[in-house]
């Protein structure tokens, strides 16, 4: 059998992290391809129902990453994701869905090193937790 | 310094007594209306808007029975005001949940004359038409509820109410107590400087303050809090997965009465009745294709996590959720765990204070580092 590839959805801002993609590419970085990029304009648009939805759909990790405090573009979007994804950790995590399973991560534009960590880091982190608790489930949950 | 005034009563009277206190409250002008349970001509106690003196005979504060949150009502009366002053009795539930509403500027205090009663608990709608039916009064269930028996025939309390750890109303002008007065007494109780000007309005002299109060408040809670944890720790248990969960709700049919009823369901219009959530036939299908099935009508636990999401930094734990589910699926405990522990998070208490922020509302720079645990 070969070995379990997570699917990590990542909510990426437009400005910081997506940007620290791109110039992970140029760089010719090569990170996991466990995650799946949505670009959004910034991490605080990120509505905990996307991030629920994902879940519900069988993603096995969710990462939202946003520009470091102080430089969000909107002056602080990012700011008020960390608050959401606080608050929406505490719901998930009652109704079995581990919080290292959600993560959040400040990456600026110029980090492209930091995206590729970042990434490798959470997909062995999902690696060992294994696939999602709700793959056993056996149809969508929606 | 609080003042109380004693109402003593005779036996089926406590209602002619309260009542000389609201119609005095309205004759010497302390307010233009009241807002208070009445028991309804032909059936039922009602929240009922009085502004006439003469029409106050009806009034049944303690009646145990709330069939529509008080809260929701309080909203609707104030969120654009009349500008005229109206005395509201409320449930300490309600007045909680009122107090996250003004601060979503859903509801407004300037002109209210905040009034909690002390609450031993509500029966659930069709129950309380048994409870009377049965001979039940107010008097009686006062009575009854504070020697711990509740229950009557098939029926008891709302499951809410007993694991509900606040039986008595903060944030208040004035407090009609009940717990720990002894059988033939109420005690009302001016908290606020308006508190006072209204009960001296009133015409009811201020007296001595109920003794036993104070010990049969902190016994109640005590009892209540041990039966919350048991419920809570059970009710964890049961839903510690999203399969549980599921299951838990599979009578779910996505009426979402159990949104309309709760007073702290914030959105003028939910996201599940916009087109977000009116998927298309090849949506549906591509669902279907992922496991072979999909179970009909979809979004169930998608609703309920995100109402989760949206309101249990304000839940109150009320219980209108389970009152109002027509398949009988008992929600409060979904709520109120997740509640216990998002508003932990925050440090954050659903109506303990107007001037406290909630949480989604605020934010800094330099919190929560704990959320991406790096530091620059």
């Amino acid at each position: 059998m070969s070995e379990f590839e997570p699917k990590i959805v990542a909510f990426f801002c437009n400005w910081c992290t997506f940007t620290a993609a791109d110039l992970a590419g140029t760089s010719r970085l090569s990170y996991p391809s466990n995650l799946k990029i949505i670009r959004v304009m910034c991490s605080g648009m990120v509505d905990p129902k996307y991030v629920t939805k994902a879940f519900l759909a069988g993603a096995d990790g969710v990462l939202v990453g946003g520009c470091w405090p102080g430089d969000c573009h909107y002056i602080n979007g990012n700011m008020k994701a960390r608050r959401r994804v606080a608050l929406l950790t505490e719901v998930l995590k009652q109704y079995g869905i581990d919080e290292e399973r959600f993560w959040l991560r400040w990456i600026a534009a110029s980090e492209g090193n930091m995206l590729k960590e970042v990434a490798e880091e959470m997909t062995a982190k999902l690696k060992e937790l294994g696939p999602s608790p709700l793959k056993k489930m056996g149809q969508m949950v929606v | 310094m609080a003042k109380f005034a004693k109402l003593s009563f005779k036996k089926d009277e406590l209602n002619k007594e309260l009542a000389g206190f609201f119609k005095g409250m309205l004759e010497n002008g302390a307010v233009d209306a009241v807002l208070a349970p009445m028991a309804q001509a032909q059936k039922g106690v009602r929240q009922t808007l009085v502004t006439s003196a003469a029409n106050t005979e009806q009034v049944d504060p303690f009646a145990p029975v709330a069939a529509v949150s008080g809260a929701k009502i309080a909203s609707s009366l104030t969120a654009r005001s009349s500008g005229r002053k109206v005395a509201m009795v409320l449930r300490p539930c309600e007045i909680r949940a009122l107090v996250e509403l003004v601060k979503l500027k859903q509801a407004n205090l300037d002109d209210v004359l905040l009034i909690g009663m002390d609450c031993l608990g509500r029966y659930e709608n069709t129950d309380f038409t048994k409870f009377v039916e049965q001979g039940g009064t107010s008097e009686s269930f006062l009575e009854n509820a504070q020697a711990g028996k509740t229950a009557t025939g098939d029926f008891d309390v709302a499951g809410a109410c007993a694991i509900c750890e606040f039986p008595t109303a903060d944030n208040v002008d004035m407090r009609l107590c009940a717990i720990g007065t002894g059988n033939g007494a109420v005690f009302i109780e001016a908290v606020t400087q308006k508190g006072e000007e209204a009960l001296d309005k009133s015409g009811i002299k201020a007296g001595e303050s109920p003794s036993g109060r104070n010990d049969a408040v902190k016994k109640l809670v005590a009892t209540r809090t041990d039966a919350r944890d048991k419920k809570f720790a059970e009710f964890r248990e049961q839903t510690n997965s999203i399969q549980a969960l599921s299951d838990t709700l599979s009578e779910c049919v996505n009426c979402y009465n159990c949104r309309v009823a709760c007073p702290v369901c914030y959105c003028k219009e939910c996201v599940f009745v916009t087109d977000t959530y009116r998927h298309t036939g090849d949506q549906f299908m591509m669902w279907a294709d992922k496991g072979g099935m999909l179970r009909m009508p979809t979004d169930t636990t998608m609703y309920h996590l995100t109402r989760i999401t949206h309101m249990s930094l304000f839940c109150v734990g009320c219980g209108q959720c389970t009152s109002a589910c027509p398949n009988d699926i008992d929600l409060m405990p979904l709520f109120r765990t997740s509640a216990e522990k998002t508003q932990a998070r925050f440090d954050y208490q659903a109506g303990r204070s107007v001037e406290e922020a909630q949480p989604m509302s605020v934010f800094k720079a330099d919190e929560m580092v704990e959320v991406t645990g790096q530091v620059k």
